[in-house]
């Protein structure tokens, strides 16, 4: 009974009556209201409701936009009932607006019925049915109709598969008419580009798993739209013309990002480490792993001040340029002269650095000849290398 | 055998002298090391034979102090080492026993012989124990000398002509020329 609000019977632009029944109770889902025994209006619009003869004085009565139905059922007299009233189930979706003067501003039920206490002469059910199709409030489109988010809350009780369909054709619809409303306008393009693509992939898998709605032919035209659209990022593979373009500014724009943090970091980050901390900086347009690596690889040839050196061990680091393994080994063996020995979880903790580096960093000493290595049941751990020093 | 006090080296006390060094100069100097500390430490000891699988028991390999030991393997390693300088030499074919000779037996041989010429001993016959054993021969460095080592060093008089082995069930005995 949420649905309904007060109004005066004035008709609204283009709206007209089609049909007209006496002696009709408003039932709030399955209960009685106390709206009964008035005349019943239906127009291209609404449902109008009023008092005997409020109607035609143009007095206040009820309004139900038709917009809200969702599905139309008829219910059969029981066999128990001796009364000649049909009733008509009309099932609603949320209610739009809450500020409005209404009877009744809560209600648990979504849907109401219309008890027709004399039966009803003309085709109620067709009409409404009929006026739902064709939809004649949306020609002049108000701000609560379109939005396809608003069609979204399934009925809980009595839902008729017809009535799913039914509302998932109308989301296709208002989906479809935005995006062709979007292709028209490049400016609005953009802005739409973000809602569309959301639209336009719920879409596409709820197609995938209807499968019988669409064919194979249209999902792959509607996944090339997709691509086509591309997605408002400054470097995203779709803006460039030949994948080198795309490496190079990657680069570029990975250097910018990382390299003060490289320096913060003693000169070197893992390229997990890199991975996470850019695409957590993009935030929506993601970069795969391999676009990352391939970036990081012309970083040398393009004279970058970072670039990828691998370890034997495998590991792959994104580094300052000006460090070698050289330095790197004279750091780490002053750092163990210093403590005299030294585990790479010491060493991590001693520098701020993650494990891997702290390994690669007493690998690179050894190998370098500036430590040795201690290995027993202790745990690995690196010395300076006094074998060579003495 | 008592246990006489080795000076222990430096290494000793170092712990990744106890793990063998990936780094190729790194490795030869502590492969050097240990070579020597092991012929070091078999002479004070009078040790002539090393069972690899035992090498824990022998503070040589195991500092307990920094709770550290010579993994067996690699003291296989430095013993074949060792035997390519002529200072040990497997006894067995999976190389548990191993014979270490902190002089080699060509140094012994001559050792042997010299003493033999400076008392004057030639043409007469000694037996193997009075060689390493008797009163004359205790001040001398092959005092003690393992019958073993004792005999592959009188071989090698053998192959030199300066003397003959006379071994029997009864009697193990050398003639000198």
């Amino acid at each position: 009974m949420n649905r309904w609000k007060y109004t005066t019977p004035l008709l609204l632009d283009n709206e007209s009556t089609l049909t007209s029944e006496k002696n009709v109770r408003l039932y709030d889902g399955d209960q009685k209201t106390s709206f009964e025994g008035g005349e019943l209006i239906i127009t291209t619009h609404r449902i109008l409701w009023g008092r005997p003869g409020a109607i035609s004085k143009g007095q206040t009565c009820l309004a139900l936009n038709l917009a809200l139905i969702v599905y139309i059922e008829e219910e059969s007299p029981s066999a128990f009932s001796f009364s000649r009233s049909r009733k008509v189930v009309l099932h609603l979706s949320e209610p739009t607006d809450y500020e409005q003067d209404k009877p009744q501003q809560t209600s648990i039920y979504n849907f109401i019925k219309l008890s027709f206490r004399e039966g009803f002469n003309s085709n109620v059910t067709g009409i409404l049915n009929d006026c739902i199709q064709r939809k004649h409030w949306e020609i002049f489109p108000q701000p609560t109709a379109v939005e396809p988010q608003k069609h979204a809350p399934q009925i809980k009780l009595r839902t008729g598969i017809v009535g799913i369909e039914r509302s998932l054709q109308e989301k296709q619809k208002a989906a479809d008419e935005s995006i062709s409303v979007a292709f028209q306008d490049l400016s609005k393009l953009m802005i739409m580009a973000k809602d569309m693509v959301q639209i336009s992939r719920t879409i596409s898998t709820k197609i995938k798993e209807r499968q019988g709605d669409i064919t194979e032919d249209e999902t792959v035209r509607f996944k090339s739209y997709l691509l086509s659209l591309g997605i408002d990022d400054p470097v995203t593979r779709n803006s460039y013309k030949t994948d080198n373009q795309y490496y190079r500014s990657l680069a570029k724009q990975i250097c910018d990002f990382l390299q003060s943090h490289i320096e913060e970091m003693g000169g070197m980050m893992a390229l997990t480490d890199v991975f996470c901390r850019i695409n957590r900086a993009r935030g929506l347009e993601l970069l795969s792993p391999e676009d990352i690596l391939n970036a990081c690889q012309i970083m040398e040839s393009m004279e970058l001040p970072l670039k990828l050196f691998e370890f034997s061990s495998g590991v792959r680091v994104l580094q300052l340029s000006t460090l070698d393994s050289e330095s790197v080994a004279e750091a780490t063996a002053i750092l163990l002269d210093d403590k005299g020995s030294l585990s790479s979880e010491e060493l991590a903790q001693a520098l701020g650095i993650s494990f891997t580096i702290a390994k690669e960093r007493l690998l690179t000493a050894e190998k370098c000849g500036k430590s040795c290595r201690d290995d027993s049941i202790e745990g690995l751990r690196f010395y300076p290398n006094r074998f060579l020093a003495e | 055998m008592s246990e006489t006090e080795v000076e222990w080296p430096w290494q000793y006390a170092f712990p990744p002298f106890f793990t063998l060094q990936p780094h190729p100069e790194t490795r030869s100097k502590q492969v050097s090391a240990w070579k020597s500390l092991i012929l070091e430490y078999c002479q004070k000891n009078k040790l002539f034979i090393i069972d690899v699988r035992e090498a824990h028991q022998l503070p040589l390999f195991h500092n307990s102090a920094i709770n550290r030991k010579l993994d067996p393997t690699v003291v296989v390693s430095i013993l074949s080492e060792l035997s390519k300088s002529g200072n040990a030499g497997a006894l067995d074919k999976a190389k548990h026993r191993w014979e270490i000779y902190w002089h080699t037996l060509e140094e012994w041989a001559a050792m042997i012989y010299d003493h033999v010429c400076d008392n004057g001993m030639q043409n007469s016959v000694l037996t193997l124990f009075e060689l390493s054993q008797g009163e004359d021969v205790q001040d001398k460095e092959f005092a003690g000398i393992h019958t073993d080592v004792l005999i592959k060093a009188l071989r090698v008089l053998e192959g030199e002509r300066k003397c003959e082995l006379i071994l029997s069930d009864e009697e193990q005995g050398v003639k000198f020329f």
